[in-house]
């Protein structure tokens, strides 16, 4: 899987838990799920879930811990997809 | 932990515990009875001379037994040590049947997830004639 393609199915996944739209269009590596797009904790939590159901992965605590924004949240993907 | 250990150590007191008994609980679920009183303060005003019990105060009943007991069974390690903090997060229930004061209610709830703190559970509320009241899903952090 390509990174743009792993980008574009993130983006699905956490576009129903966004509140800050205006962020949202303009996605970056560096935009931050919490500061940047106002998801919150329990939704945070959604997002892993929906993540582990569409990549056929299990993320841990600290995979969860690390996934605070959209670089890391690739990179954490990317890790588990090569570990299966 | 015993069932009445847990209700001593929810964060809630008068006016605001619904929870007087525990029947049944364990890491999946949990099944509880709150009663009514005629003179809950919120009868007051909802509705003008018509006591009715107010579709939130349903909600929040299905929540303490349905999420915050359980949440709590689940953390009884951590209890021992620490306060845990509770957050509802999210709720979309259903009613069907109303509740007059006095009335028994028995909230039933099953586990459908507790990961990375957040609990979510199926839960549902019967009056004594085991008719269905209200039922839908409730979801919280468990801190």
């Amino acid at each position: 899987m390509t990174k743009e393609e792993l980008l574009s199915k993130l983006k699905t996944i956490i576009e129903p838990y966004v509140q800050n739209q205006e962020e949202f269009q303009h996605l970056s590596e560096d935009t931050n799920f919490i500061d940047d797009l106002e998801i919150n904790s329990a939704n945070l939590v959604d997002v892993i879930l929906d993540v582990e159901d569409e990549f056929g992965i299990e993320i841990d605590n600290d995979g969860m811990d690390k996934m605070l924004t959209v670089k890391a949240s690739i990179q954490v993907i990317q890790d588990k997809l090569v570990a299966k | 932990m015993t069932k009445e250990q847990i209700i001593e150590k929810l964060p809630y007191q008068a006016p605001f515990l619904f929870v007087d008994e525990i029947l049944e609980i364990d890491n999946d679920g949990v099944k509880g009875y709150y009663t009514l009183k005629p003179d809950e303060y919120f009868y007051e005003g909802h509705f003008k001379d018509q006591p009715i019990t107010p579709g939130v105060i349903l909600t929040e009943i299905m929540a303490q037994i349905g999420l915050v007991c359980l949440g709590m069974f689940i953390r009884k390690d951590q209890l021992n040590e620490e306060e845990i903090q509770v957050a509802m997060s999210s709720t979309a229930i259903d009613f069907y049947k109303s509740v007059l004061p006095g009335e028994k209610v028995l909230v039933k709830s099953e586990k459908q997830y507790f990961r990375f703190n957040k609990l979510k559970c199926k839960v549902e509320m019967y009056n004594e004639e085991q008719k269905l009241i209200a039922k839908g899903e409730i979801a919280g952090m468990i801190v």
